[in-house]
């Protein structure tokens, strides 16, 4: 390969041999593995996700129609994007006009979107957060990126308490968005702002026996 | 000193090890223009930047409070975050190589750079090959440090900086003053007019709520997404067990950046490797809870190499050496390559509280950049090199210490690098200074004397007590500092007169009665019950 690679290799493996480094031992005395029963999870997933500014609804899963209908009504969305693996019976409570995304729509299309409807791969109740995986249920990352509203819907199931054992969910290798509430910055003078590039907006449908 | 200078550093594994060369005088936004004590007073005299500071980083520092709190378990996250990348360190060439497998493995470019010169030029090169003149840019610490964004420009190339303090940073044509919030020293009033005055077809009316500003740049930068396809990236972590990078935002323009153009490059110090995917729950509950003070950042996009069908097809790493490997040389300095940028340090730093971030002339600024920022680019041997001002630019407190959630003991960092500056740079007059200083110390005498010349401070101090401005060369402390006066009498003085030797005779009687009244400390075991 390069001079530069076996360069900047020599030169780490001189540093390491002019202040050769104390083997360390990483202690991984922190919390791992934890089991809440699901109405904690729920409770604390649900109290996290709405001090983002997100808004939470509950439903079984036979209730997934109506309340994804709900969460998109509510907000006056009339053209929803969908990836192409999402079950379409959640759309079955809503008469708005469904657009199915592929890879090759330019990203400049999803902006005529009122919104979007995903699964998610994951959550995690201590942060407030959902794991979205690139699964035929989730599309590409641009499709929950671009229009201004997303609506993820997350089994409780794939809840989990803190954030190793959401991580430990993950298929590794996979483009993967870990979403904490909606669009935000606090750049001006640190006050918050919902809302900048990302989705103004978050709806956040938890199926509490699915 | 050159890299031609030191043959032995490009031939490395085959003679004695060679100590690697620091970043070139000169190069990238590592050293400010002036030393740190003049580059403060002027800030200091800033009134606005201490309030927008002094208010920022008390709310910071309240919030980060609050989520640490929450977790029980935040010290033994500490200890795991300190030790991994400890460890990380300990084995940066095998974990470097495996890094750069996995990234080619799947469908990555992996290029490696000495130093910020070559950065440039590669990342250069690669947006020239796919016919783009401009670049969309997530924030990045890395291409601020070496200066990509100057140098893409005189290439012809055009930078967009999408987050949104950075938009406000370069539409100001500013320097950013805060690791995590650049424009920190920037209020809604200033914002809007930079607004008004730089960006096209901006809404004249545009008041200063910054819902409404924040709008302005996200109708802004809707278009630069939409049509560059090119973007530039740093990463808060590369994880050498699978190839997969990490960055950690709020805004989505990160998003944007990472998965809408055809092109992708990202610029990595080699030490943000993590051995292991398992890794990512210890940084992923330090970072956020330590930088924003959030219990997780809005957005954390994670890739590895390219996926068909999902972002760009094309993806180049680079690995930035830049000094680092310098740092790395050095056993104590080292655990400032632990960093992970999370600015906890800089928000509880009194001293950077009150000069913000433009005093310490470095892309690193506060308690960490003063010490990162000498070990990357040296204390050159030039006694007027402002790096070698910014290991004092500290009280010496350790509320940094503290704050860091990777536990990096600055203020021992930065006494050692005081060491090494004056063993390697220190002048001469402060030399004799010091010796003069042991010398009168070493005699009680002349002690005594010294002392009472001393006195004679009291006739140039202003009527608060204290002394503004002494002559050459005790104006290389007092222009910087208010020195108090001296007291009216000195210890010994105050021992030997018949005051003094009242307050003693009055503290021995206190002591005799006390042990009159019963035992030893028996004050205390009764607390004890």
């Amino acid at each position: 390969m390069s001079a530069a690679r076996e360069t900047v290799l020599g030169r780490v493996r001189d540093a390491l041999a002019l202040a050769p480094p104390a083997r360390t031992t990483v202690p991984r005395a922190y919390r791992t593995g934890r089991l809440l029963p699901d109405e904690e999870r729920l409770g604390l997933f649900t109290d996290r996700l709405t001090d983002y500014r997100a808004t939470v609804l509950t439903c079984t899963a036979d209730g997934t129609a109506a309340a994804v209908g709900r969460a998109l009504a509510d907000r006056g969305a009339r053209r929803v994007g969908v990836p192409a693996g999402l079950d379409r019976s959640w759309l079955a409570g809503w008469d708005g006009e469904v657009f199915e995304d592929s890879a090759d729509v330019p990203p400049r299309d999803l902006e005529s979107l009122d919104g979007v409807v995903t699964g998610a791969a994951a959550g995690c109740a201590e942060t407030g957060t959902v794991f979205l995986d690139a699964s035929p249920d989730q599309g590409r990352r641009a499709l929950s990126l671009v229009p201004d509203l997303h609506v993820c819907v997350v089994d409780l199931s794939t809840v989990e308490a803190g954030v190793p054992e959401a991580l430990a969910r993950l298929v590794t290798g996979r483009p993967t968005t870990l979403i904490s509430g909606p669009s935000a910055t606090s750049d001006i003078e640190l006050e918050r702002v919902e809302g900048v590039h990302g989705p103004r907006t978050l709806v956040v449908v938890v199926r509490t026996d699915a | 000193m050159s890299r031609a200078g030191t043959p032995q550093s490009t031939n490395t594994f085959l003679g004695m090890p060679a100590r690697p060369p620091r970043v070139p005088y000169g190069e990238g936004n590592l050293r400010g223009e002036q030393a740190f004590p003049r580059a403060a007073a002027g800030e200091l005299r800033n009134e606005q930047l201490r309030r927008n500071l002094g208010r920022a980083t008390g709310t910071i520092r309240g919030k980060r409070i609050a989520v640490t709190a929450e977790l029980p378990d935040w010290e033994e996250l500490r200890d795991a975050g300190a030790a991994i990348k400890t460890d990380a360190l300990a084995r940066l060439p095998e974990l470097l190589e495996e890094l750069e497998r996995r990234v080619t493995e799947r469908g990555g470019t992996v290029h490696w750079a000495r130093d910020g010169a070559e950065a440039n030029e590669i990342v250069t090169r690669l947006v020239r090959a796919t016919g783009s003149d401009e670049v969309i840019k997530v924030k990045s610490m890395a291409t601020q440090e070496i200066g990509l964004n100057e140098h893409l420009e005189q290439a012809g190339i055009t930078p967009w900086e999408t987050d949104l303090a950075e938009l406000i940073v370069q539409l100001g044509h500013d320097r950013p003053s805060h690791i995590l919030v650049p424009a920190i020293h920037r209020n809604r009033d200033e914002i809007r007019e930079i607004f008004l005055r730089e960006i096209p077809g901006v809404d004249p009316g545009l008041d200063a709520v910054p819902e409404h500003l924040a709008a302005a740049a996200r109708a802004y930068l809707r278009e630069k997404f939409m049509t560059t396809r090119v973007a530039v990236s740093g990463a808060n972590f590369g994880i050498a067990e699978t190839g997969t990078l990490g960055v950690v935002e709020s805004e989505g323009n990160g998003r944007m950046c990472l998965t809408l153009p055809e092109t992708l490059i990202t610029v990595m110090g080699i030490e943000k490797v993590l051995p292991r995917h398992q890794d990512l729950e210890v940084f992923l509950q330090l970072l956020p809870r330590s930088s924003t003070g959030e219990r997780m950042n809005p957005y954390t996009s994670l890739w590895t190499g390219v996926t068909e069908g999902d972002g760009p097809q094309d993806f180049h790493l680079v690995l930035l050496d830049n000094g680092r490997t310098a740092a790395l040389a050095d056993s104590v300095g080292r655990q400032a390559l632990n960093c992970i940028r999370c600015s906890a340090c800089l928000n509880v730093c009194p001293v950077y509280e009150r000069v913000g971030g433009h005093a310490y002339g470095s892309t690193y600024p506060g308690p960490i950049g003063a010490v990162l920022t000498p070990q990357l680019a040296g204390m050159h041997a030039a006694a007027d090199d402002p790096n070698s001002s910014l290991p004092y630019a500290s009280t010496l407190c350790g509320a940094c210490y503290d704050a860091c959630p990777v536990k990096i003991d600055i203020p021992s960092l930065l006494v050692e690098l005081r060491h090494q500056k004056t063993e390697e740079t220190g002048r001469s007059a402060e030399r004799l200074a010091m010796r003069a200083a042991a010398a009168v110390m070493g005699r009680p005498r002349l002690w005594t004397a010294a002392q009472r010349t001393a006195r004679l401070g009291r006739a140039v101090a202003g009527r608060d007590g204290t002394i503004g401005r002494l002559p050459r060369p005790l104006s290389g402390w007092s222009d910087t500092r208010d020195t108090p006066a001296p007291p009216a009498q000195t210890f010994r003085d105050w021992f030997a007169s018949a005051e003094g030797a009242a307050a003693l005779r009055e503290a021995a009687r206190e002591g005799e009665r006390r042990s009159a009244d019963g035992p030893a400390h028996g004050d205390d075991q009764q607390e004890d019950q």
